[in-house]
């Protein structure tokens, strides 16, 4: 790598005057100003922080933003970043005062105002903005963000007060107890003046107050970012800057990370996943993320709203060989799911191992009993819808049913039904077309048992696709939301969650790991419990 | 033929019209594109009703259609759903996908022609029948596959090429996929040339030719090579269009960040901005490549004048 | 105007892109720009149609012998395919994934742990019916438009022109993209549908081409002079003598299909299980290739083998019917 050395000093010769350290003491090999190549999909939303809902524009508001609470990158749990303090009283009314000393890259001053306009701005009906109902228990989104489609009658949230330059408090419609824990989500992210002062070129070139800054944004294909050197933070880049590379086929970067072209490919297919010891030995990591896999089913639909319905479910996922799944197509990256929410949560957190039972254990011939004492399979035969454009969606589908099938006995019992494109598959579930079980996946937004039940089952939220309702259930969540004491709120969660499973309300599937592969060039390199690399940890050499 | 270059504008400008509605009625029964936007999660119906309004999805289809022509004749090709004008993916996406296109024509040209000219030049002996086999099986294999082996192979096992294209895509790094993406059509060049050559063999004027005693190569280039050209010439001035658009499954396969690619995603996440665009600009493509073909006719067979 | 004896259009046919779909074409065109018909004579003086010619010639040939015989074994395993398999192409166990070959299980398993000799012989049913039926409706509609276009010329003709012309702008694999993916029927017909509605023109050209082409026969001149009416003249004598062009690319045109089938599989939108079909097969074993290359390689062998066969027999049949290369 002689290209790589020449850099090296060149960079450090340029440094040397403004930081005398951080150059020449890499006994270890480890090259602070070196630049990383990573593996990256085309963000599909604007990058703004209250607009993007996925993890590949997330990956890059992870690296430009910090926000008042950060996840540790091993535990997952939110400590405090930006904010100073978060008190509230009375769980409804929080006062949160900002740190001291904390600029965008630009040299303006993080304040509370940062924070109160990026707010304002997210929950705005006329920006459109992905996230918006991120801000939904804040008083006043009804008026700024008016979900029945009515003429939106004020600008901002009037929940939100600037208390003093770095202090503002926030009032919520209900109690929330857990709120402060939600706000290291990317989407409460302060915002500079520069995005509102000139919109389109800040899009272009966005400006954060995160440890890398953005050098150069091509669309669509690439994003160069480099190290901030003035980042007040303790988490400064150990490398000199990350260039994420757009791939459309997760195949295709795995095989340049083989081919010494590409450094880090944090999404490996399953199809090469038998290879991985093989090809990278040590570079490979496969850690625990916050992600379930389910399958969901259509309550709106008659068949599936009766009462043998719930044992057919039942049925169904003792049908399922989650153990021999995992094994053989995922080759262990997943673990086979005995709660409805994710290990990476801890036992305090509220993830209980085994809740499901003998539910998610299979038994093939308790499943074919159950199914048929249930009514048997609706119309004789399911489908199971899954989006066949992105991810190994298909694979997965056919073998769980393979799976029922071969449990059944009955090789046309159960049939995966491809749908096109994503977006296609997200219509027919917004409008209630589906009449069998489909994919359902849930990323966690922060670690919160919270966030994998209320979105989820709650009646009518955001995520509740199958349109499932159960009154105790929408009790229990909201008594546990209530609930000043962490503990009790986590054992309420739990008791919902008991609900879930009584009804088979879902399948529980299996827990998804993380898995990355990294070049020889790298180390130190780590996972999150949201499956992005810790790209500021990175070293580099 | 002046004249006749004028009526071929004409007749382009219902073609290109037609052409434009059917990708737009096509893409239109592809459904709601808001729907995917919003993760796995509902989008909010006041969101989703702001944003269908903002890209104008709320009025009825004939009406979209109009007001986006209107818009495509003052040079705005709208804007994609990550905020980005269509007409910047343009100037990504054509000039990666051009380059791709003249490595894969060259390949047609210079290995298609050469092989059609042996293989007609020596009809039935072992040289025309290993050829001929040959294409046949080049034919027959998806692409996808021969893409996947030869990445596979030359990029992962031997090392001789990277993988993936960078987002630059010099002219070095798109040599396989170019050859990718024309292994089918120089297929069918080679047959078209070699059955062409066969043909024109036996014409009087090759004949005369050889009569007179010129030497062969001159013989084979001036008289029966130029004559025999018109149907290749034909074959690959509207394989241009083809090849623009059909590397999707070529691009896919090498991260090439061209038009193809940009179709994909248009495609996927439903963008019927960005997929009517760039049809419409590989619209225009074929239609001038065919007419540029047509009066290349005049050039290579001087018995063709237009008038 | 263009001194050719057609008239400018045919001067210009061929000259549409559309992908593989559109390869056959220009493959045909030197066969249409041959004035041949049936007024050849043999040589003992006895009248003889091109048709019982071409087929004296057929018989001799190797190659057609050959890619017929493939035809009919292909045909035979479509209609009967448990005459050679002893089990159900969906029995699966996952337990097998990706085993190689062993007893009773001579190709192997594939990644779900099915038996890739029963799906690779299952799967030809779908693969040939879909080039088949995609062929013939394409034949059908083509030639019927293409010829009365050709036939009746004019105002008609035209607009017919610019209607092939639109079609054959949109790229083919785009176009699959685009109308299959909202498809959620799982029958080969959407499919067929697609590939009919954008491989008509090709056929339509070459079939207005050789009409126009056959038009202008003293023998038509000679009906038309007699008071035959239009349709008498067009499906007693012209049709006939147009047909043979459209045959030829039709065959070639049926291999393309069948491999057009596969990346419409490989892309996502192309047939969906539990049909068992070659495409579905090759794209889910493509990213399986380092591991189980056995999976890929059955099914695209015989996707290779079918299409050879017919673009060979396509072939055979071309060189029978062109005098020109007798």
């Amino acid at each position: 790598m002689r290209g790589a050395t020449h850099a090296k000093w060149a960079a450090c010769a340029a440094s040397v005057a403004l930081v005398a350290t951080a150059c020449g003491g890499g006994g270890s090999g480890s090259d602070s100003s070196a630049v990383l190549s990573a593996s990256w999909g085309d963000p599909q939303n604007p990058l703004e922080p209250a607009n993007t809902n996925e993890v590949q524009g997330g990956k890059v508001l992870d690296m430009i933003f910090r926000g008042l609470k950060r996840y540790d990158p091993e535990t997952g749990e939110a400590q405090n970043m930006l904010a100073d303090s978060i008190d509230t009283s009375d769980s409804q009314t929080f006062t949160i005062k900002v740190k001291d000393g904390w600029t965008f890259s630009d040299g303006e001053k993080v304040t509370a105002k940062s924070f109160v306009d990026a707010w304002n701005y997210g929950a705005s009906l006329k920006n459109n903005q992905k996230n918006a109902y991120f801000f939904g228990y804040i008083q006043g989104y009804d008026q700024v963000h008016p979900e029945d489609g009515s003429a939106q009658t004020a600008d901002t949230l009037s929940g939100l007060t600037v208390v003093d330059d770095m202090t503002f408090t926030v009032k919520l419609t209900q109690k929330f107890s857990t709120f402060p824990d939600t706000l290291g989500y990317v989407a409460f992210a302060p915002l500079p003046q520069s995005f509102f002062d000139d919109h389109s070129a800040w899009l272009s070139k966005p400006i954060g107050n995160g440890p890398y800054t953005i050098q150069s944004y091509s669309k669509g294909s690439q994003m160069q970012l480099t190290k901030w050197d003035g980042y007040p933070g303790d988490d400064k880049a150990q490398n000199g800057g990350v260039t994420l590379k757009v791939y459309t086929d997760n195949n295709t970067a795995y095989t340049d990370l083989l081919a010494g072209n590409l450094d880090l490919v944090d999404d490996i297919p399953a199809s090469q996943l038998k290879n991985v010891q093989n090809d990278l030995g040590d570079r490979y990591l496969n850690t625990p993320a916050g992600i379930i896999q389910t399958l969901a089913f259509p309550f709106y639909d008659k068949d599936w709203d009766t009462a043998g319905a719930q044992k057919v479910r039942t049925g169904m996922s003792m049908a399922i060989n989650r153990q021999q799944i995992t094994d053989t197509i995922f080759q262990k990256t997943r673990t086979p799911a005995s709660d409805w929410t994710s290990p990476v949560l801890g036992k305090d957190g509220g993830f209980q191992d085994g809740l499901c039972g003998d539910a998610c254990t299979y038994n093939p011939s308790e499943a074919k009993k159950l199914i048929e004492e249930g009514g048997g399979l609706p119309n004789g035969q399911i489908k199971i819808s899954y989006n066949a454009d992105t991810g190994s969606h298909k694979q997965w589908v056919d073998a769980v049913c393979n799976s029922i099938n071969n449990a059944l006995g009955n090789n046309k019992a159960c049939v995966g039904n491809p749908i096109g494109t994503f977006a296609d598959f997200r219509n027919q579930i917004g409008d209630q077309k589906m009449t069998g079980p489909f994919r359902a996946g849930w990323q966690m937004d922060y670690p919160l048992i919270q966030n994998f039940l209320q979105p989820l089952y709650y009646t009518n939220a955001s995520s509740n696709d199958g349109k499932w309702s159960n009154q105790q259930f929408d009790k229990l969540v909201d008594q546990a939301n209530a609930e000043t004491d962490t503990s009790k709120a986590v054992q309420t969660f739990q008791q919902a969650e008991e609900v879930v499973r009584d009804n088979m309300a879902a399948i529980p599937l299996w827990y998804q790991n993380g898995s990355a592969g990294f070049s020889e060039r790298l180390s130190n390199v780590k996972l999150n419990p949201f499956s992005v690399p810790v790209y500021n940890e990175i070293k580099v050499g | 033929m002046g004249r006749y270059v004028v009526r071929r504008l004409l007749q382009m400008i219902p073609v290109f019209i037609g052409a434009t509605l059917l990708i737009f009625l096509m893409v239109n029964v592809m459904g709601d594109p808001i729907a995917g936007l919003c993760g796995d999660r509902q989008c909010d119906p006041a969101t989703a009703a702001q944003l269908k309004k903002e890209f104008g999805l709320d009025k009825p289809v004939w009406q979209q259609y109009v007001t986006y022509m209107g818009n495509v004749f003052t040079g705005d090709f709208g804007t994609a759903f990550n905020g980005q004008p269509v007409t910047e993916l343009m100037a990504s996406a054509f000039p990666v996908t051009i380059r791709l296109t003249i490595v894969a024509i060259l390949f047609e040209i210079v290995i298609g022609i050469t092989l059609g000219v042996v293989t007609g030049l020596h009809r039935g002996r072992p040289v025309d029948t290993g050829v001929l086999l040959a294409t046949l099986v080049v034919i027959s294999v998806p692409t996808f596959v021969t893409g996947l082996l030869l990445q596979l192979l030359l990029g992962v096992q031997w090392g001789w090429i990277k993988p993936s294209v960078s987002p630059e895509a010099p002219f070095n790094e798109l040599i396989v996929p170019g050859l990718v993406l024309a292994s089918v059509s120089l297929a069918y060049v080679t047959r078209l040339t070699r059955t062409s050559i066969a043909e024109n063999k036996r014409a009087d004027y090759v004949r005369t030719a050889v009569a007179k005693g010129l030497p062969r190569h001159r013989v084979v280039t001036r008289h029966l090579l130029r004559n025999s050209l018109i149907p290749v010439v034909t074959f690959i001035g509207t394989d241009i269009g083809a090849l623009m658009g059909g590397a999707i499954v070529t691009e896919r396969i090498f991260n090439i960040h061209g038009v193809g690619y940009q179709l994909y995603q248009g495609i996927l996440r439903q963008n019927t901005q960005t997929v009517v665009g760039f049809v419409t600009v590989l619209v225009l493509v074929f239609l001038v490549a065919n007419l540029l073909v047509d009066l290349l006719y005049a050039v290579l067979d001087p018995r063709i004048r237009y008038a | 105007m263009p001194e050719q004896p057609n008239d400018q259009e045919g001067a210009i046919a061929g000259t549409g892109a559309g992908g593989a779909m559109d390869l056959g074409a220009s493959e045909a065109e030197t066969l249409e720009k041959t004035p041949y018909g049936p007024e050849g004579t043999g040589p003992a003086g006895k009248p003889r149609s091109l048709w019982s010619d071409a087929w004296r010639d057929l018989r001799r040939n190797p190659v057609f012998i050959i890619s017929g015989l493939i035809i009919l074994f292909l045909v035979f395993i479509s209609l009967w395919p448990s005459a050679i398999t002893w089990e159900s192409p969906l029995q699966c166990d996952l337990a097998k994934a990706q085993e190689g070959s062993q007893p009773g299980h001579p190709f192997g398993f594939d990644g779900q742990g099915c038996d890739v000799y029963t799906r690779t012989v299952y799967g030809a049913r779908t693969s040939v019916a879909v080039g088949v039926l995609a062929t013939l409706g394409v034949g059908l509609f083509g030639s019927a438009l293409g010829g009365l276009a050709g036939f009746f010329g004019g105002g008609w003709d035209s607009l017919l022109s610019r209607l092939t012309d639109i079609f054959f702008a949109i790229p083919v694999v785009l176009g699959g993209l685009v109308l299959l993916s909202v498809v959620t029927s799982n029958t080969i017909w959407p499919v067929i549908g697609f590939m009919v509605l954008l491989g008509w023109p090709q056929i339509s050209r070459i079939a207005r081409g050789s009409v126009i082409t056959a038009k202008q026969n003293d023998y038509v001149h000679a009906a038309s002079a007699l008071g035959a009416g239009h349709s008498r003249i067009l499906l007693r004598h012209i049709a006939p003598n147009a047909v043979a062009p459209v045959i030829v690319v039709a065959t070639i045109a049926l291999g393309t299909y069948i491999a057009l089938e596969a990346t419409l599989s490989y892309l996502g939108v192309g047939l969906k299980p539990p049909r068992v079909s070659w495409g579905i097969d090759i794209s889910a074993a493509s990213p399986y290739v380092r591991n189980a290359p056995h999976a890929l390689l059955w099914p695209s062998g015989a996707l290779a083998v079918t299409v050879l066969a017919f673009i060979m027999l396509g072939d055979a049949v071309r060189d029978a019917l062109d005098p020109k290369l007798r």
